[in-house]
């Protein structure tokens, strides 16, 4: 390969993110985030949800715009399929930040990415949430996800590019690792 | 009351690297003791399991002025082979231990400047120095998860420290299997040890490191010292924090030069699981990572063997040495099991292979980070006349394995002795000015950048 004179560029500020990192490990309170998310039910399985605040850096922050979305279930559970599922919420989840990752580490290793495609699919059986038997659980019996990536790097480089994005995903662990759910009513 | 003894140096710990610095220290006329809570060597006499090995070859198993030179260079050493390989070396350099002195505290001189000294009190005599080096080892405290605390009382917990072999897993026909935690070097030794005593295994496998025992028939150490991995210098990688706390490579030394990696273990019985990761309702929950953990092994190793590769072509040994290969990815379970019921699959002991962190608790003075880590520069710590010695990848990555005390001995060494000569580095230039001690030629260096080598 030739070496080329245009610079990398995933469009990710790698000087900032690592500037972060640099900051957050000298102010570890800093580093402290919480995100936030309300639901608001509408009628049958349908729920519309928003995002706007989170609290990170020791203090309130905000997205710059409100973001909307539409959970229902599809028609065969006899819903209105006003929106994606909540499972599927979840592959969406996985995917963003996986895809995220890749970008953030591309540009860190000096590797230009030109696509990035990812095509996830979860199975789960259905006998768990109906309650038929209680040896299936509610959740995915497994998730596969498949990139097909095309950037200026061998194979192995790509591999190693997504590991490492996995190795560093938030969604990657959630989902991976149990978490301590608490749900209250007030 | 005995009254305190004042020397220069008070060297703590009478392991190999506490030896090596004795050593420089006799050489340089500098006078000194070696505090041992107990013998020489006293860990590998009394904290490591009984068919443990070392991981690298004997020819490479030295110490500064001390070689193997038996007739199997190729081999390993037992542990008492090890025992006997220090306990000559402090014979042969004389050096001045104390043994069966435990240190309860070192805490600064009171008095007018910050490097008047220190006071090194033992359960037998106080002692007065102006400079301490730390060398009671990196491994002395098992570094148990917190997810430990969370096991049923009936699990009996053991570390590598207290194990020694199988039998002492004898729970009764109803909980003789074994959950290993870890798969370093240590983790898949005791895998497979267990495994072959007939005990069912299960092995919680996160973040390692994969190594063949050899490649194009040489000692893999053989290509990680020519290939200059060993030599990696602290100030020289990205993120020197993560590389202290990389696991210790898959390797067992045996007579067979034997390869203990996943598949290994798994061919032979061992069940693979996740990281080990909670415990909930007497169920032990693994991370559904395996997969991306040992891709990232693999893809590694992948990267290692090419810099083999390429360094045999580049330096035209092609037909010297046997062809290249690359060996199988790592099998894991089509669907490792998450979650596992500790009574029902009689597991009666978890052995916790996940690491050792050094023991200071005597040390008293602000020299930790907020992770109760020692901050050190390459071995220099941040109070003036303090050293440490033998911690992973203190200055190099060999740095905590036998043949890394030499080197670091030597910066260290002429660093300690220039202080000791009361020359500020900042106002010598670090390069350039030579003085001369027992007809070694000895050159001042700074603490960033210390290329000297005192042969």
């Amino acid at each position: 390969m030739t070496p080329t004179a245009t610079p990398v560029d995933n469009g990710v500020n790698v000087d900032a993110l690592l500037g972060a990192r640099q900051a957050l490990t000298d102010t570890p309170e800093a580093a402290r985030f919480k995100w936030r998310a309300s639901c608001r039910w509408v009628r049958g399985t349908h729920s519309q949800s928003t995002v706007k605040s989170f609290f990170g850096l020791g203090s309130e922050q905000s997205h710059r715009t409100e973001f909307k979305f539409e959970a229902d279930h599809p028609e065969i559970f006899a819903a209105e399929d006003k929106g994606a599922t909540p499972v599927e919420y979840v592959l969406v989840g996985l995917a963003s930040c996986l895809t995220a990752g890749i970008a953030s580490v591309a540009q860190n290793r000096q590797i230009q990415l030109r696509s990035v495609k990812a095509t996830v699919e979860a199975g789960m059986d259905l006998q768990g949430i109906l309650g038929i038997d209680s040896d299936v659980r509610n959740g995915f019996d497994g998730i596969k996800v498949i990139y097909e990536i095309d950037a200026d790097a061998s194979k192995e480089d790509i591999k190693a590019l997504v590991a490492q994005s996995q190795r560093r995903s938030a969604v990657f662990d959630i989902v991976t690792n149990p978490t301590h759910v608490t749900v209250e009513v007030r | 009351m005995t009254r305190a003894g004042i020397t220069d140096v008070v060297v703590i710990g009478a392991g190999h690297s506490g030896l090596a610095m004795s050593r420089y220290l006799s050489a340089a006329a500098i006078d000194h003791v070696v505090l041992e809570r107990g013998e020489v060597a006293n860990a590998w006499r009394r904290e490591r399991w009984d068919s443990l090995r070392l991981l690298t070859p004997n020819w490479q198993t030295r110490l500064p002025g001390h070689a193997y030179c038996g007739p199997q260079p190729d081999g390993f050493m037992t542990m008492s082979e090890v025992i006997g390989f220090i306990d000559d070396y402090a014979k042969k350099v004389s050096a001045p231990v104390r043994t069966f002195t435990n240190v309860t505290s070192v805490s600064p001189l009171e008095g007018a400047s910050l490097d008047n000294g220190w006071q090194v009190v033992t359960d037998r005599r106080v002692w007065r120095a102006r400079a301490v080096v730390i060398a009671n080892g990196a491994s002395s405290l098992p570094d148990v998860p917190a997810v430990g605390a969370a096991l049923p009382a009936s699990i009996r917990n053991l570390t590598p420290r207290e194990y020694r072999n199988p039998k002492q897993l004898d729970r009764g026909i109803d909980n003789s299997a074994v959950l290993v935690v870890g798969a370093s070097a240590s983790g898949v030794q005791l895998a497979d040890e267990i495994q072959r005593s007939g005990r069912r295994v299960m092995l919680a496998v996160g973040e390692h490191i994969r190594m063949p025992r050899t490649y194009r028939g040489r000692d893999i150490q053989w290509w990680l010292d020519a290939i200059g991995v060993l030599d990696e210098r602290y100030d020289a990688v990205d993120d020197i924090v993560r590389a202290r706390r990389v696991p210790s490579p898959q390797l067992v030394g045996s007579p067979e030069r034997a390869t203990l990696d996943l598949n290994a273990l798994g061919a032979r019985g061992v069940e693979l699981v996740g990281r080990f990761v909670g415990v909930a309702d007497g169920k032990a929950q693994f991370s559904g990572s395996l997969r991306n953990h040992c891709e990232m092994a693999d893809l590694k190793l992948g990267r290692l063997l090419d810099r083999v590769d390429a360094w045999v072509a580049g330096h035209g040994l092609e037909k010297e040495v046997s062809p290249a290969e690359r060996f199988a990815p790592t099998q894991t379970p089509e669907h490792p099991r998450l979650l596992v019921d500790l009574e029902a699959n009689r597991i009666g002991t978890v052995l916790w292979a996940t690491g050792f962190r050094p023991d200071y608790h005597w040390l008293r003075t602000p020299v930790f980070d907020r992770k109760g880590r020692l901050r050190h520069d390459g071995g220099i710590l941040d109070a003036p006349g303090l050293y440490a010695l033998g911690l992973n990848f203190m200055r190099r990555r060999k740095s905590s394995f036998l043949h890394g005390a030499e080197d670091d001995v030597n910066e260290l060494g002429a660093h300690l002795v220039a202080y000791m000569r009361r020359v500020p580095p900042a106002e010598s230039p670090p390069t350039t000015t030579n003085t001369s001690t027992q007809g070694h030629p000895l050159r001042l260096v700074d603490s960033v950048n210390l290329e000297f080598n005192f042969r």
